[in-house]
């Protein structure tokens, strides 16, 4: 990682920071393998450049944006909450742009309704990609609502702390959503296509009891198998003090991104 | 086959003692570790895992003690009273871990999670069932509950079966560990089913045998 400084911005949340290191030790990224602290010790090999994302699908200019372009958005520095659907969060400078400055360029066509998002394949340098027991069907794919593409909480990071992306948080270029748990959140993007119908995303389809397309942070929704009304803050308290936050509706954005679900059946879109 | 080199007898009763320590001593490390940062930075959750992997280890052995002694000839029945325990132990710490550090004594949220979420049910079962074989472990029991005792004590497929459900429900995608440790016990109570032809084959084997070296 690299320096990289972003402007500073009002999207920042009055909470104490998650220690870098735990933030950089601590992930779910299941290409590196499944436990936390997989992907800090196995993503050394990972090459994050040369890299481009390509955008397609129903646009009126398809385009590969090339690593160097994106790193010269206009950057800005966004301290979010980060919820995970595990029940634990943490509290992360990022550095990074709106996606809808990327979307705007593309111009998307009068019937896109939603953005799909696709994970590199790269099992020579993803160790969780190849052998037996893979945990997930590849490439990782996720997806949004364009109106939730382009609100503006809605980034595209290249850095946290100061820094571009470690490998293990998604290098080189990463979604961020944080009113959304975190899976929502694809990292090491190299494809985002606008699409017409609702598109498939990895974890409703390995359990769409358990994971929805929305995962909207919900402290009313449980996950079947535990209560997502309180959250561990990873960092906080150790063997004996871990105290335990309320999670907060839509992860505490509920003023920014509430609309956006007017009128919907949180329960039954979850 | 090789015979496996048998202990003196006046050594048994002191391998027994060992074999308590040297199996809650993983239990000692990680709480160590646990409490001194050395499992990361959810060190509830890390711990209440790999506590309730341990216990699972142990049921393993304790159902690996009857092939060994069929299928090998190695005899350590007299550690299978103390593996069981030992397994009963870490589910003890699994679900205090559970209660005091995880959801620290929120009985509501407890008895929701009992009741709404099945592998929670499933493994506050498999706890509850191994209650009445940890309190009938002793020699007074064995003698007093004769044939009850062995039935009673056949819980223990009910309990490992339950404990590898509840492994496997409880995380998100079975990767390795999960698979090698509920194959584990799939192959140990498979063998239940196979035991008896397979000792009859081989006493009818010895018989045989027997009768022949003697005409020699």
């Amino acid at each position: 990682a690299s320096p990289l400084a972003g402007k500073p911005s009002d999207y920042k949340v009055d909470e104490k920071l998650t220690p870098k290191e735990a933030v950089t030790t601590y992930n779910n990224f299941y290409e590196f393998g499944v436990n936390k602290e997989d992907p800090s010790q196995n993503a050394g090999s990972f090459k994050p450049t040369p890299w481009s994302i390509k955008v397609d699908g129903l646009v009126g200019k398809p385009k590969e944006f090339g690593l160097d372009e994106l790193m010269k958005m206009s950057l800005e520095d966004r301290t979010y909450r980060m919820r995970c659907v595990e029940g634990w969060s943490m509290v992360i400078p990022w550095i990074g742009f709106p996606l809808s400055a990327i979307l705007d360029q593309v111009e998307p066509q009068g019937s896109a309704k939603y953005v799909s998002f696709e994970t590199v394949v790269r099992p020579e340098e993803m160790p969780g990609q190849k052998g037996f027991f893979q945990p997930l069907p590849w490439p990782y794919v996720e997806g949004l609502r364009l109106d939730e593409a382009r609100n503006p909480l809605t980034i595209l990071a290249v850095g946290l702390y100061g820094e571009t992306l470690p490998n293990q948080n998604g290098a080189p270029i990463r979604l961020v959503v944080p009113w959304k748990y975190g899976f929502k959140s694809i990292k090491s993007i190299v494809k985002i296509s606008l699409v017409e119908k609702q598109p498939q995303t990895t974890w409703k389809n390995s359990n769409a009891r358990e994971y929805g397309f929305y995962s909207n942070v919900n402290p009313a929704v449980d996950h079947p198998r535990w209560s997502q009304a309180t959250e561990q803050r990873i960092g906080e308290g150790g063997l004996f003090g871990s105290n335990r936050h309320p999670t907060l509706p839509f992860n505490g954005y509920a003023d920014q991104v509430a609309s956006l679900y007017a009128g919907m059946d949180l329960k039954a879109n979850y | 086959m090789a015979t496996f080199p048998a202990l003196p007898r006046r050594y048994h009763s002191a391998s027994i003692w060992g074999l308590y320590i040297v199996g809650l001593c993983p239990a000692a490390w990680y709480f160590y570790q646990a409490s001194t940062g050395g499992l990361g930075f959810n060190p509830v959750k890390e711990f209440e895992h790999v506590i309730g992997i341990w216990a699972l280890r142990f049921i393993i052995a304790t159902l690996a003690i009857t092939p060994l002694r069929d299928l090998a000839t190695i005899n350590w029945v007299r550690y299978r009273r103390a593996l069981g325990l030992i397994a009963f132990y870490y589910v003890l710490i699994h679900f205090a871990v559970y209660l005091l550090l995880d959801l620290q004594l929120n009985f509501g949220a407890v008895g929701s999670d009992i009741v709404r979420r099945p592998y929670i049910t499933i493994g506050f079962g498999c706890l509850l069932m191994l209650i009445p074989l940890a309190v009938t472990s002793n020699n007074w029991s064995i003698r007093k509950l004769g044939h009850g005792w062995i039935k009673l004590h056949k819980l223990i497929y009910l309990i490992a079966a339950g404990g590898a459900l509840h492994y496997v429900l409880a995380v998100k995608s079975v990767t390795l560990v999960p698979f090698i440790h509920v194959a584990l016990i799939a192959l140990l109570l498979a063998y239940r089913s196979v035991r008896k032809p397979i000792m009859d084959r081989k006493r009818a084997r010895k018989n045989l045998g027997q009768p022949a070296r003697a005409a020699r």
